[in-house]
């Protein structure tokens, strides 16, 4: 059991994401940047789908009750092991009574805890990640408040782990990501040539709205980057409307200015999208800060799946010499 | 009003778009129809049948589709070939399936959306009119009476269920010209009751949760489209009633029969009014309003 002395900004219990709800307008949620969760989970030999806790900005101070494995991933939020350094990236030896406690991110703004055997809270649809808006998965649907207890799941073999820990090479450099790599495209027919390389040329500014919800982007007008025309029947009046349509996570929507719909957005809706961010980006956009500016490069699917390639030979890697 | 049948639509190429590496989003029509719906259900419907590995999120919406694999199972620019082949090997008027018509009882103008609408004024076309007379001008009718006839005289086809768990866009089951069209607000609020009917575009959308809308509002149903502890019994395989593909049938209502519904639904014992068709699209597109008569006889 972990009890929460103090919260933290907004820490959620969050795992790989629910899927296969699409269709009835459930957003996977899950961890926002996959990438460090994952191997997080490595680190402590959990299964990668095992449920960890993401912590934002500011972390949480946390009492262990029983003895466990941890390893602290994603931004580092300098944490503290009754007010010892734990090294980060690196497996851990937590005994009962000791106290994890965390600072505020200076570079980059999500980190993961993973414990060995992983965060037990019970499944909603196959899945334990914190989908707040309705109210499910995680702890009661909701971010940690202070005197929640966690349950821990079987440890396995996760003692064994402890000291575990990955090269350089596989740290992400979280104060390197302002150029997100964007598929233009789903509705992109939308803009004039002049509006999209607007669009691409500028660099926006991540709004102070951004949550799991959608990174928020504030820069010039978008309205003037669309082609006028005649509104086909059903989609609305506005020039940025469309028939309301699927949205991808990672899709960007044109809506009064860009919003990319990250983890918990919403499924669908009449705003124009003209892009995806490229799969392995978005969890570095997850790490983009509030007023930081990011600039979109434009890139075709080759490029997106070979980034996405690379990622997985790494965490092939990972997964290869950290197996317990 | 005269009987007429539904224009079919001849639909242009669609539009397949990569969304990044692992998302498909195909766009059967830049406007809404029946045909682009339609066809957007049969070819989901015969992609969930195939049970393809690598296929993670099938989601159909209103005239276009969506869908969601692991790419280092499916390849993506084999995955559109693959869909392209089916578009042409698919003709909507063979295809049928399974509809729930479901009673959604309405108390239009009621309290709650008109404080919330009165509060939204300035974000409003027409800030002197309510949503209602507003919607009812536009759409050439006589009074706001004659129009929520209008909405609630012929059902309303569930042609996306998302934006947030539950929510349903419904597309009125009557040729084009009969149907009724509305802009979004111009800015959308930052509130709205749950469980408020609203219509933007040509689409009606219950909200199943409180929160932002940019919708004109009309009235709110005293029934439940999500319900997340799955207490009522109608929602024992889903926390979310509405499917893409079911029919509901707006029903005007006082007051009092709001009241008296309402409580059954928070004492859990409310059970929908509801039945199974097998929806036929060919019977449909000839007669809709004779089509629609008998469908609607399932309702008790």
């Amino acid at each position: 059991m972990i009890q929460i002395l103090e919260p933290g900004l907004q820490t959620t219990v969050q795992d790989t994401g629910r899927y296969g709800h699409y269709h009835i307008g459930m957003p996977p949620a899950g961890a926002m940047d996959q990438y460090a969760h994952k191997v997080a989970n490595l680190l402590v030999g959990n299964s990668e789908d095992a449920a960890t806790l993401e912590m934002t900005y500011a972390g949480p101070d946390l009492a262990f009750e029983e003895n466990a494995v941890i390893a602290v991933t994603g931004a580092d939020m300098e944490p503290k092991l009754d007010g010892d350094d734990v090294p980060p990236w690196t497996a851990v030896q937590v005994e009962a009574g000791q106290t994890l406690s965390f600072e505020f991110a200076m570079e980059g703004v999500r980190s993961y805890l993973a414990v060995a055997g992983g965060i037990d809270v019970p499944q909603v649809m196959a899945s334990r990640a914190t989908y707040t808006l309705i109210g499910i998965g995680g702890h009661e649907g909701r971010a940690l408040e202070e005197g929640d207890e966690l349950p821990l799941g079987d440890h396995g073999d996760g003692a064994a782990m402890a000291g575990a820990t990955v090269d350089d090479e596989y740290v992400p450099d979280y104060g390197d990501n302002d150029t997100i790599r964007v598929v233009m495209g789903l509705c992109d027919y939308r803009l004039t040539d002049e509006g999209k390389a607007e669009f691409l040329g500028t660099e926006w500014k991540v709004s102070d709205e951004a949550d799991r919800v959608g990174c928020r982007l504030t820069g010039p007008d978008i309205e003037g980057m669309f082609e006028k025309r005649e509104q086909p029947f059903g989609a609305g009046t506005d020039l940025t409307n469309v028939v309301d349509l699927g949205y991808p996570v990672g899709s960007i929507q044109m809506a009064g200015q860009p919003i990319i719909l990250m983890r918990d957005a919403v499924t669908g809706g009449g705003y124009a999208t003209v892009g995806t961010v490229i799969s392995v980006d978005r969890g570095m956009l997850a790490q983009a800060r509030t007023h930081r500016t990011i600039t979109f490069e434009g890139v075709d699917v080759d490029d997106a799946l070979a980034a996405r390639k690379h990622q997985d030979t790494q965490l092939d890697d990972l997964r290869a010499t950290l197996s317990p | 009003m005269t009987s007429t049948g539904i224009e079919r639509q001849e639909l242009a190429d669609p539009r397949y778009e990569h969304g990044a590496d692992d998302y498909v989003f195909v766009e059967l029509s830049e406007e809404m129809s029946f045909d682009a719906n339609f066809e957007a259900q049969a070819i989901t419907q015969e992609i969930r049948q195939r049970d393809i590995e690598g296929i993670i999120e099938i989601a159909p919406s209103n005239a276009s589709y969506m869908l969601h694999f692991d790419p280092d199972v499916v390849d993506p620019d084999e995955l559109i070939d693959d869909l392209r082949e089916l578009e042409a090997e698919i003709d909507i008027t063979d295809y049928t399936w399974e509809a729930r018509v479901i009673d959604i009882p309405v108390l239009y103008d009621d309290p709650w959306t008109h404080e919330t609408l009165m509060q939204f004024r300035e974000r409003h076309q027409d800030p002197d009119s309510t949503d209602l007379e507003y919607s009812a001008r536009i759409n050439d009718f006589d009074s706001v009476q004659d129009f929520i006839d209008a909405h609630s005289g012929a059902p309303h086809m569930v042609t996306m269920v998302g934006f947030v768990p539950g929510l349903p866009w419904t597309f009125q089951m009557v040729p084009r010209d009969e149907q009724i069209e509305v802009p979004k607000y111009v800015q959308p609020r930052t509130a709205t009751p749950s469980r408020a009917v609203g219509y933007g575009g040509a689409f009606t959308a219950i909200y199943p949760v409180k929160g932002a809308g940019g919708y004109q509002l009309y009235g709110r149903t005293p029934v439940e489209v999500l319900d997340v502890e799955q207490e009522l019994a109608d929602f024992e395989d889903s926390m979310v009633l509405p499917n893409p593909g079911d029919i509901l049938n707006f029903r005007q209502i006082d007051r009092d029969e709001y009241d008296a519904i309402r409580s059954e639904v928070e004492d859990g014992t409310y059970r929908y009014n509801m039945g199974t068709v097998d929806f036929r699209p060919e019977e449909f597109f000839a007669d809709p309003q004779g089509y629609n008569e008998r469908i609607l006889e399932v309702l008790e």
